[in-house]
């Protein structure tokens, strides 16, 4: 008998090994195939105003993207935000338990889905605000970073050619950073507008560096200039409410985003010139402050804008004179002794949510309804 | 050359006498963990039975390959290849069968994977040299009999929750005695069937 070759012998455990892997790998694949396939699905969006032929078998979200419908998610489909809600009106059964942490009691009972979790298996009825259909993904180009503050960068991303975007100040865009060091898929974050809606082919976002945070610190420490990023939006519901009321405005550190697209779109309206506005805004200490020339010139040039900055530890070297203090206390000094009160008044607050909280308790203390204070806050 | 015992007999031994749970204690850390809860316990349970059935079955056939090839001695990394990937497909298949038995049961599958029982009947069947027929019952009746351990102590947990434990014993502790108290009390089948 002849003796197997040695190379023979030691081979022929991995190859059987993985052998037998190719073809249950093989045998999964054909599975998904013939059982992941769910044909040609409608989905109708909103009883028949837009009807979008897909393929079943993917979750709703990427599906939905495919087609161009955009929901917010800021997770990008793991399961983790729970940003990505979509009224479900077709009944495809039960919450899965992957969706129940991030539904609320009522939101379950009007059949509210996460839609990154449940899949496209027949023609589906959903509904969607309007707002979403004007969501779409650009590729833009970064053409400026600017420092601002020591760790706020001001960046401008020129949208491509012939590409307009329609948002309201206020709205938030999707930021989306490609896979680096130890992050191996696209991360995307939110981050407000601080560009004015009349600057139709850029959007220009304010990103304060969170420590370990994935995209603030690629922003800060990876992002060139000329390096292209995909930004989708836009999002969100905050905004400026029509009403003449007296605005009173709050806000800290990138909170400042919201902010400078509201005042720079209501120069262009001349809308400052006629509503009474408060801005509030907060930071520790002197190299925390940015944009203070502009805003004082504001308050210089028009009647009715007051703009009140606050250090909560001026540093000596700060040479600090205005007001000192949490921009709590400053808010509620101001709101007792120096906002009139002819016209009612409304709170616009963008900032953290220890911040929020603690101005809508000195708001509501200075009795002002809850259901007229609006807010942005940072998750 | 398969031993002579009914597939009747190697049934009840599978759930009774040779417990895979409380006579051979394998997939302990799901049983310790999961039988928190009676609802997740029972899901638990039926996705082994179902897991174990349809893996014995195709680890049986592979290892008929495997004997044919002369290849036994990679039986084990084989049989776990085979489990991930039945799992897999079952998901998927189950997925799309009933959502409503996905919900009870498919969220539990991936974990299996890593059920020590799961490979013990495999194991078990092969060193037993066990037939088809034999093979399947036995992992159906070790399913049952794994199902049935897990649901009589989380009923027994239940209870316990509301007993007064001494600190230093609750949670895992008082468990682990548990557990010891239903192998005792398996232990009384014993004599009954005779398969090992």
């Amino acid at each position: 008998m002849q003796e197997t070759p040695m190379i023979v012998q030691a081979l022929v455990a991995p190859l059987s090994v993985a052998g037998i892997s190719a073809v249950l790998g093989a045998l999964i694949s054909i599975t998904d195939k013939i059982v992941n396939n769910y044909g040609d699905l409608v989905l109708d969006i909103n009883s028949g105003k837009k009807k979008i032929d897909i393929k079943g078998g993917a979750p709703l979200l990427q599906t939905l993207a495919e087609s161009g419908i955009f929901v917010p998610s800021a997770c990008g489909g793991r399961g983790s935000c729970g940003a990505c809600k979509v009224k479900v009106i077709t009944d495809i059964g039960p919450h899965l338990p992957t969706e129940t942490p991030y539904l609320e009691p009522d939101e379950i009972e009007q059949n509210v889905r996460l839609s990154c979790q449940i899949k496209c298996k027949e023609d589906l009825e959903l509904e969607i605000p309007e707002s979403l259909f004007n969501v779409r993904q650009y590729a833009g180009v970064i053409e400026r970073i600017t420092d601002v503050t020591h760790d706020i960068k001001e960046v401008y991303v020129k949208l491509p050619d012939g590409e307009e975007t329609s948002f309201v100040c206020g709205q938030y865009g999707q930021l989306e950073v490609p896979p680096y060091d130890k992050v191996k898929t696209p991360t995307q974050r939110a981050y407000s507008m601080s560009s004015a809606p009349s600057d139709k082919n850029h959007l220009e976002f304010l990103v304060r560096l969170v420590p370990g945070g994935i995209v603030t610190t690629y922003v800060h420490e990876h992002l060139k200039e000329g390096q292209k990023v995909n930004v989708i939006g836009p999002f969100g519901e905050f905004g400026v409410k029509e009403t003449g009321a007296t605005m009173i405005c709050v806000a800290g550190g990138s909170g400042m985003a919201p902010f400078k697209s509201i005042f720079n779109h209501m120069i262009e309206t001349g809308e400052i010139e006629t509503r009474e506005i408060w801005y509030f805004f907060g930071a520790r200490t002197k190299k925390d402050m940015f944009y203070l020339d502009w805003l004082y010139e504001l308050d210089g040039k028009y009647d009715k804008f007051h703009f009140v900055p606050a250090l909560s530890e001026p540093q000596e070297d700060d040479e600090w004179t205005g007001p000192t203090g949490l921009i709590t206390e400053v808010l509620d000094g101001y709101l007792k002794e120096k906002i009139g009160r002819s016209q009612p008044l409304e709170g616009y607050l963008c900032g953290s949510p220890g911040m929020l909280d603690a101005c809508m308790a000195v708001m509501r203390k200075n009795d002002m309804t809850e259901d007229r204070i609006y807010f942005d806050k940072f998750a | 050359m398969s031993p002579a015992i009914s597939p009747f007999a190697l049934f009840f031994a599978s759930i009774f006498t040779s417990n895979i749970l409380l006579a051979n204690f394998l997939g302990m850390c799901s049983f310790v963990s999961i039988s928190k809860d009676m609802t997740s316990s029972n899901g638990l349970g039926l996705a082994v039975v179902v897991v174990l059935t349809v893996t014995t079955g195709v680890n049986w056939a592979v290892l008929q390959l495997l004997e044919a090839l002369g290849l036994v001695y990679l039986r084990f990394i084989v049989f776990i290849i085979v489990i991930a990937a039945v799992v897999q497909m079952l998901e998927m298949i189950i997925d799309r069968v009933s959502q409503t038995l996905y919900m009870n049961l498919g969220i539990f599958l991936p974990l299996i994977t890593v059920n020590c029982a799961i490979l013990g009947v495999s194991l078990f069947m092969e060193i037993r040299s066990y037939s088809f027929i034999q093979s399947i019952v036995f992992g159906f009746g070790s399913g049952l009999g794994w199902w049935l351990a897990i649901m009589a102590l989380s009923a027994i947990r239940k209870k316990v929750d509301k007993a007064p434990v001494p600190a230093g014993l609750k949670g895992a502790g008082i468990t682990m005695i548990t557990i010891g108290f239903m192998a005792m009390a398996f232990i009384g089948f014993s004599g009954m069937l005779q398969v090992q």
